[in-house]
């Protein structure tokens, strides 16, 4: 609540802190705090299936389906040692390795492709930089056979770098796009005082550019990740067995063990927390990415 | 700044004689992500083309034969085709306008100053993280089933309960997954334009004597409506390619009422093995795409303009 935040330091002028209090008092009204409880109740429904979903992985099994549902119970590990057991490790290794694969893959190519389209604003940049989009908006379904042929004659079927490159061409845009909204804002001061000190290209990319974007670059390897881990279409489509990523393990509980809710509630929560996380590291830059870099 | 500036083309930053190769020096780093942007979509989609006008099963082999366009004869004149574009348009309206609406609702809430609002906006973005195979797992098990679902349990004291969700009522089961987990995206982008809102305008409204809701419906909602404009058409673009919840949930049942266009394409390829009609569909689909984001392309644009 706004009369929490701290009064202005002394040292402010007073008319500042005239208006400063102007502000606070204006914020209190009594319509806030039915605000503030219908936005809580909100984001308390939204987020109750995640909730659920954790809580459940937590549980025996005949304390998972009942009615009505269970809210107390002694927590247990036991799912959680199943599905270990079950061999879940190799699916979460090729998750991580495509993922981590295609999203060093996208910066090596993103990074150079937006300094090109703008700071060194090559000819028709506008042109490339709405190609690169229009390749996130083609459906994956219209390119898949083709994509499976190419595989299948190459020995490339069932092969986390195959789907690596796949993952590499799904971010590629929005790393191009989002980079490039980030080398817009830094500052021209710096990027002309540079030039006139006389450094190269390469310094000036390597010692002032890169060390000045790297939040932005880590802010875009994170969207890249979230997008890389959660694919399920090329993963279900391209792999089999040696390849399969964590979301094609999650399929073997549509049939088979669709009943043991506690369980798949236990591989559910382990397959989705490693992007939960990083999206709410990454929460700031969420709708950059998400919008392609069109809104900030 | 909400919206991302134009380099300003004030001064040419290129001289008159430039040279070839220093031309393709300055091209140089953008070369290998146009490359394997290319090598990677634009190719397989090539190969789709050719594919869509030759006849050819994997099931049966043998060289594939030229049909000219029959392939896209064959799919139109097939009904479980022709069921799927229905179904995708009907998914995906009512996903994108329902995500739209809440996202909205959330946005205004979210806009406001209250206590914990970082927390909430927190929970509130968390079903777009969650893995979208796992999240449609949940809803089918833990919420939808019928005798011990999370929904008919706290529907219960309404009067409603004992819904079969998925075998009953599969569309609205597959929209309702859809909608929570796009409402954060929603959410995020209106926000952002509400965010970027000038308060002078705001606080002249309301000296002026406006109404908070006069307020909403004659400046916000115009300021909002680009930002509105780019949710709605990227999400198309993105709930269009719902694959994940469908192939979870009802894999395109019961019987074809939730089989959409990718799912549709999926199972000619994988099941039926039929390349040929598979490829035409693909086409159908990317010719629709195309339609949707040429509107998409031109509002970012405008965004992009507004400078």
């Amino acid at each position: 609540m706004s009369t929490l935040t701290a009064s202005p330091p002394a040292a402010t002028p007073p008319a500042a802190r005239r208006q400063a209090r102007r502000r606070r008092i204006r914020h209190v009204r009594p319509g806030d705090v039915g605000i503030g409880v219908l936005a809580w109740v909100v984001g308390i429904v939204f987020f109750f299936p995640v909730l659920w979903m954790f809580l459940t992985g937590f549980k025996q099994e005949a304390q998972a389906s009942t009615d009505p549902p269970t809210f107390v119970f002694t927590p247990t590990f036991e799912q959680y040692a199943a599905i270990l057991e079950r061999n879940f490790a190799p699916y979460f290794i090729n998750s991580l390795t495509a993922s981590v694969m295609s999203t060093i893959f996208v910066i090596a190519l993103a990074t150079p492709a937006a300094y090109a389209l703008s700071l060194a604003r090559i000819p028709r940049w506008r042109d490339s930089l709405f190609f690169f989009i229009s390749t996130r908006m083609m459906p994956a379904v219209a390119i898949i056979l083709p994509l499976y042929l190419i595989a299948k004659n190459v020995g490339m079927l069932d092969n986390v770098t195959f789907l690596a490159l796949m993952y590499t061409a799904m971010n590629l845009p929005i790393a191009v796009w989002m980079i490039r909204s980030f080398l817009l804002e830094l500052p021209k001061e710096v990027l002309e005082a540079s030039r006139m000190d006389g450094a190269g290209l390469f310094t000036e990319i390597r010692s002032i550019i890169l060390p000045m974007i790297a939040p932005g670059l880590a802010a875009t390897s994170l969207i890249c990740f979230i997008f890389a881990w959660n694919e399920f279409f090329f993963a279900v489509s391209l792999t089999a067995t040696q390849a399969a990523t964590v979301p094609v393990f999650l399929v073997g509980f549509i049939t088979s063990e669709g009943l043991f809710w506690a369980r798949l509630s236990a591989a559910s929560t382990m397959a989705a927390l490693p992007v939960i996380l990083a999206g709410w590291a990454a929460q700031k830059w969420l709708v950059r990415g998400l919008s392609l870099g069109a809104v900030k | 700044m909400v919206v991302e500036a134009l380099p300003a083309p004030r001064r040419r930053p290129a001289p008159k004689q430039v040279t070839r190769g220093e031309r393709w020096k300055r091209r140089g780093p953008l070369l290998p992500a146009l490359v394997v942007a290319i090598v990677l979509t634009q190719l397989p989609f090539l190969l789709t083309l050719y594919y869509s006008v030759h006849s050819q099963n994997l099931l049966r082999p043998g060289a594939a034969r030229f049909v000219g366009l029959a392939n896209f004869g064959k799919v139109f004149g097939d009904e479980l085709f022709r069921n799927a574009v229905l179904n995708t348009v009907v998914l995906t309206a009512s996903a994108v306008m329902l995500s739209m609406l809440l996202g909205l609702a959330c946005a205004v809430l979210l806009d406001r100053k209250f206590l914990g609002r970082s927390v909430v906006r927190t929970l509130l973005i968390t079903p777009f993280l969650v893995m979208p195979a796992a999240a449609a797992l949940l809803w089918k098990t833990s919420i939808y089933n019928p005798v011990f679902g999370l929904l008919n349990w706290a529907l219960a004291p309404f009067g409603f309960g004992g819904t079969d969700w998925v075998s009953e009522h599969p569309m609205i089961a597959i929209i309702l997954v859809l909608t929570w987990q796009w409402t954060p995206f929603m959410m995020l982008i209106v926000l952002a334009g509400l965010q970027s809102q000038s308060p002078e305008v705001l606080e002249a409204a309301k000296v002026d004597g406006a109404g908070a809701w006069a307020t909403f419906v004659r400046i916000t909602l115009p300021h909002l409506r680009q930002f509105i404009e780019l949710g709605i058409l990227l999400g198309s673009i993105f709930i269009v390619q719902t694959f994940d919840a469908i192939f979870m949930i009802t894999q395109g049942g019961p019987g074809q009422a939730t089989t959409n266009l990718p799912y549709f394409i999926y199972q000619q390829a994988f099941r039926a093995f039929d390349v040929g009609e598979a490829a035409a569909a693909g086409v159908i689909v990317v010719v629709a795409t195309i339609v949707i984001a040429t509107f998409a392309l031109r509002v970012i644009s405008n965004l992009f303009r507004e400078e």
